[in-house]
């Protein structure tokens, strides 16, 4: 199984050392260095996770690209890396961001450049390293080092209450986080191992399960973020830059999902069947509640920081229904949100660097002095509410499906979000875009220039294919889910 | 009289020729080569960790009549606390120089207190432990009270000259109770005897255990006996407090294995409680009121409270139900932290003196402001060191929480482990909030920080080394640990 070349190694690695070099030799006085180093490391990123895709075979629910290395001897730690279709397009998702997210930051950043881009790059290769780690503290070690960039990302270039968003993210993320640390070092007590794979086989009491699944629920909850510990997103996302906030929503965010899938789920089947009520119910509340706060809000990006938290709802709807459609749909909504919520983000970020408000009243009339961007904007709030031939249809779609399989009104109250999505989304685009001119500096707005124009109608395509055409990323992660819900079905309490 | 075996205490005895080579040249005003008194007792130094590093990987050794040890555990313990000497002084070399201490009383004195730790960690036999003490204390008081004309550093002296002879009394007290209950102050003859001990002798003997424990909590900082703690690390010079900050903890350390996991096993269950107690105080004072500060050598201070909290966790952790099989596990995870814990306190207070400046502390919080715009590679270090002591990985202050909790959870005290990851998360506050000041606010003090070549590369090389150690701690842990298991006699 194991690789002669270490794809994987190389998509953690890559960033992380362009991000070093950053750090050591970049200077202030010549930013156009440091942007176009940072866009060489990006796209050698993405370049080395291009192979996964193409050498990857869909017909195995193994681990795939496997990178196996002794570490911290004495705990019988390793530095064992694998992807499988759960987590394979994640890697890829990541490694597309983060181009973005550098040309995003291209022009908009104008202070300590070298020290912004190395942030996103070192951020990027950490994220790669939770998504493909199989050993449970080098995963925990991937899971809280992101803390770090994102906390200087937030603190350094964010907006006016930069500090306390960025406090709150911090400690917020964290205290979920180590009561996993507990949780993993008592697993390691109690098999003798921090390989991952070891603990899904490692039977467990119920006594046992319950803990270790409360544990971990916290940290992966407060990441998702499921209600009602969500409250530091809309925070973190109203002060973040626009890159920092992007690559919160698009990815990030799927760390704490993903966690489900890695961890809770194969580690605590029965405690997950027991708890699947309540999370079904969470779940429910952040796509109905959250979906109605969404709509009030009068700041663009807490809307879509709200937006956010009603899709990962259907996320960890999908995944706790326990049949194969729905964690599917799950997983395709995931990868489908790290597109349009970047998009989103974006969008409202090209906004702001004009004219400095995220404000929807100081809006109002941009079709008229923006349309390319109007267009481009206006596809994505479809996508966001979920239109079909978007990428956001197939998603809420396969959940709706798997839902109303399970139980038909846990499938009407989730269908819910097709309309909630479509009044917060399009009545937001509406009061921004339409209309009269609102003002004097709206008429003075100049519509997207080629670097704006391209990161936006990159992701624009990946939305529309993935619309059209969702086969790659279901077909990638048919057998593994298949044989996660297998394991998932078996009881561990001997 | 016949086993004599002085090649055994060859480091101490360089050392005390060292210290004493310092004290001359700075009296006839010439060091070696034409260097100064502060170069010269860097190039000393050398000497003694030549000669440990000439006895590593030796089977323990006992000498003069075995009141002296020298094995795998002292050999990494002494090392570390030669290189925490040598990294303060260099560090120390422009403060001291501006603060009119840069004599040879500073230089001789460090080395004498090195000595001190050395025969402490070395010690096998009670004397020998408190003859060890003593020294390192004394000189610590003498250099806590170096700047005459300064009324804080006066007063830290004072308070701590006058607690640390408290302390000292505490331990001599407890000494003699263990000599009234057991008849002997050989360690390795203590353990011997614990079997058959009547029973008055047996109660004499706890009461002993206890006064010891007092003592090295008061020398450790570990609530209740931490009040000196945050007054003198604040009030004496910035040299003096990395001096009483780092050495001292590693030779207290070595005194407690050598006393309670080596000689008072036995009574195992007894002190266990006494350190679960200290061990949560200094953990929940320690964080909590450390959040309340505004100077940062203060915030130190009640950090190191906290951090000592962790060390006596691990400490206590070995014995499960009256079985010591733990032990070794727990003691080297507790090891490891400590020398974890050194190592990222050295650049604290590097930090600290490469910005001071002539009549310029730079010791509040708000000293801190905007370093990442004045000084990059200085903001960079401190931001790895804070992340360190806050336990976030990829820095060697994870592994070090990460193995104390290993011995916690493998001993089922998931509780403890759960108060003990809360009260670092209440940590991680106080630990961000100084990266916050350090990147997120502007400067506000524009003076040009211009640190000496040779104290900037020492720095870099100290935040690389929380760094790598963060990525590849193996090596490190595992030394700790057969180090550990040779002193248990595994």
């Amino acid at each position: 199984m194991t690789n002669s070349i270490s794809f994987l190694s190389a998509a953690i690695w890559i960033p992380i050392l362009t991000g070093l070099f950053l750090l050591s030799f970049g200077n202030d006085r010549n930013p156009a260095v440091a942007r176009t180093v940072a866009l060489i490391g990006s796209l050698a990123g993405l370049l080395a996770t291009l192979p996964l895709y193409t050498r990857f075979d869909t017909a195995s629910a193994k681990m795939q690209f496997v990178e196996l290395m002794p570490w911290i001897e004495r705990f019988g730690v390793s530095y064992h890396l694998g992807v499988d279709g759960i987590s394979l397009w994640f890697v890829l998702l990541t490694a597309f961001i983060t181009v973005i997210v550098v040309i995003a930051g291209w022009r908009v950043i104008e202070e300590r450049v070298a020290g912004y881009m190395a942030s996103f790059l070192i951020l990027s290769g950490l994220m790669i390293g939770v998504f493909s780690a199989l050993d449970g503290l080098l995963f925990y070690v991937f899971f809280e080092a992101t803390l770090i960039p994102m906390y200087i990302i937030i603190g350094i270039w964010g907006g006016p209450n930069r500090v306390y968003a960025a406090f709150k993210f911090f400690l917020y993320t964290l205290l979920g986080s180590l009561l996993t640390l507990v949780a993993i070092i008592y697993l390691y007590s109690k098999s003798g191992s921090f390989s991952i794979l070891d603990w899904h086989a490692l039977p467990l009491s119920m006594a046992e399960q319950i803990p270790i699944f409360l544990a971990f629920l916290l940290a992966f909850a407060v990441k998702v973020p499921m209600w009602p510990v969500h409250t530091w997103l809309p925070d973190a996302h109203v002060e973040a830059p626009t890159g920092g906030s992007v690559v919160l929503a698009a990815i990030m965010l799927k760390l704490g999902a993903y966690g489900f899938l890695r961890l809770s789920l194969p580690i605590a089947p029965d405690a997950s069947h027991h708890f699947s009520g309540v999370m079904i119910t969470l779940s429910l509340i952040a796509v109905v509640y959250i979906g109605l706060v969404a709509m009030i809000q009068t700041d663009m990006k807490k809307l879509v920081a709200y937006s956010s938290i009603a899709h990962m709802g259907f996320v960890t709807l999908g995944f706790f229904i326990f049949n194969q459609m729905g964690m599917q749909g799950g997983l395709v909504q995931m990868i489908s949100h790290g597109f349009i919520s970047g998009a989103m983000f974006l969008c409202i970020g090209v906004l702001y660097d004009r004219m400095h408000s995220r404000r929807i009243a100081d809006y109002g009339g941009v079709a008229n002095t923006m349309p390319k961007f109007a267009a481009l904007f206006m596809f994505f709030a479809m996508a966001n509410s979920g239109l079909p031939a978007t990428s956001g249809f197939v998603g809420e779609f396969m959940v709706i499906l798997g839902a109303v399989q399970f139980n038909f009104w846990v499938g009407l109250i989730a269908a819910t979000t097709l309309i909630l999505g479509a009044a917060y989304s399009l009545w937001m685009y509406k009061r921004v875009v339409f209309g009269a001119v609102a003002n004097d500096r709206v008429a003075a707005l100049k519509d997207i220039d080629a670097r704006e124009w391209s990161m936006l109608s990159l992701l624009a395509i990946a939305v529309l294919v993935m619309g059209l055409w969702p086969r790659p990323v279901t077909d990638v992660s048919e057998a593994s889910v298949r044989a996660l819900l297998q394991h998932v079905a078996v009881s561990k309490v001997k | 009289m016949q086993n004599l075996n002085f090649s055994a205490a060859l480091p101490e005895i360089l050392l005390l020729i060292a210290a004493c080579a310092v004290l001359l040249a700075d009296v006839l005003k010439r060091g070696v080569w034409g260097l100064d008194v502060g170069r010269t007792a860097l190039i000393v130094l050398i000497l003694p960790v030549l000669a440990i590093l000439a006895q590593l990987g030796q089977p323990a050794q006992h000498a003069l009549n075995g009141m002296y040890v020298s094995d795998a555990m002292g050999h990494v313990l002494k090392l570390v606390a030669c290189a925490a000497t040598a990294a303060a002084l260099v560090y120390a070399r422009s403060y001291a120089v501006d603060r009119g201490m840069h004599r040879g009383e500073l230089y001789a004195l460090a080395l004498f207190a090195l000595l001190g730790q050395m025969i402490m960690i070395s010690a096998g036999n009670l004397l020998i432990v408190y003859l060890g003490l003593e020294l390192m204390s004394l000189s610590l008081y003498a250099m806590a009270a170096m700047r005459r004309d300064h009324a804080i550093s006066t007063e830290a002296a004072i308070k701590y000259f006058v607690l640390g002879a408290l302390a000292s009394g505490f331990l001599l007290y407890g000494m003699s109770m263990i000599y009234g209950g057991t008849g002997t102050l050989d360690l390795a003859k203590i353990s011997h005897s614990l079997g058959g001990l009547a029973p008055a002798n047996a109660k004499v003997l706890i009461f002993g255990v206890v006064f010891i424990v007092a003592g090295l909590a008061f020398k450790f900082g570990a609530v209740p006996f931490h009040m000196w703690v945050p007054d003198v690390y604040q009030g004496t010079p910035t040299v003096t407090t990395l001096l009483i900050a780092s050495g001292p903890k590693l030779a207290t350390f070595a005194v407690a294995f050598r006393i309670l996991a080596g000689s008072l096993i036995g009574v195992a269950s007894d002190w266990q409680q006494m350190l679960l107690v200290l061990s949560v105080l200094s953990m929940v004072l320690g964080n909590l009121v450390a959040i309340a500060q505004t100077n940062l050598k203060r915030m130190l201070a009640y950090s190191a409270i906290a951090q000592i909290g962790f060390v006596l966790l691990g400490m206590l952790s070995g014995i499960v139900g009256g079985s010591t099989n733990g032990a070794a596990d727990a003691w080297s995870a507790s090891m490891f932290y400590l020398v974890a814990y050194v190592l990222t306190t050295l650049g604290t207070f590097g930090v600290m003196m490469l910005m001071s400046r002539d009549g310029h502390e730079a010791d509040d919080i708000a000293d801190l402001k905007g370093l990442g715009r004045r000084n990059p590679a200085l903001a960079f270090v401190m931001l790895i060191l804070m992340f360190s002591l806050a336990g976030i990985p990829p820095t060697i202050g994870f592994y070090a929480k990460l193995t104390v909790l290993k011995a916690v959870i493998d001993a089922g005290m998931i509780w403890l482990a759960v108060l003990a990851v809360l009260m670092s998360l209440v940590g991680a506050f106080y630990y961000l909030r100084i990266v916050k000041t350090v990147y997120f606010d502007e400067p506000v003090d524009t003076h040009a920080l211009s640190p000496l070549p040779s104290a900037h590369a020492l720095l870099a090389i100290n935040g690389a080394l929380v760094l790598l150690l963060g990525l590849l701690p193996g090596p490190l842990m595992s030394l700790c640990a057969s180090a550990v298991k040779q002193a248990f006699g595994g």
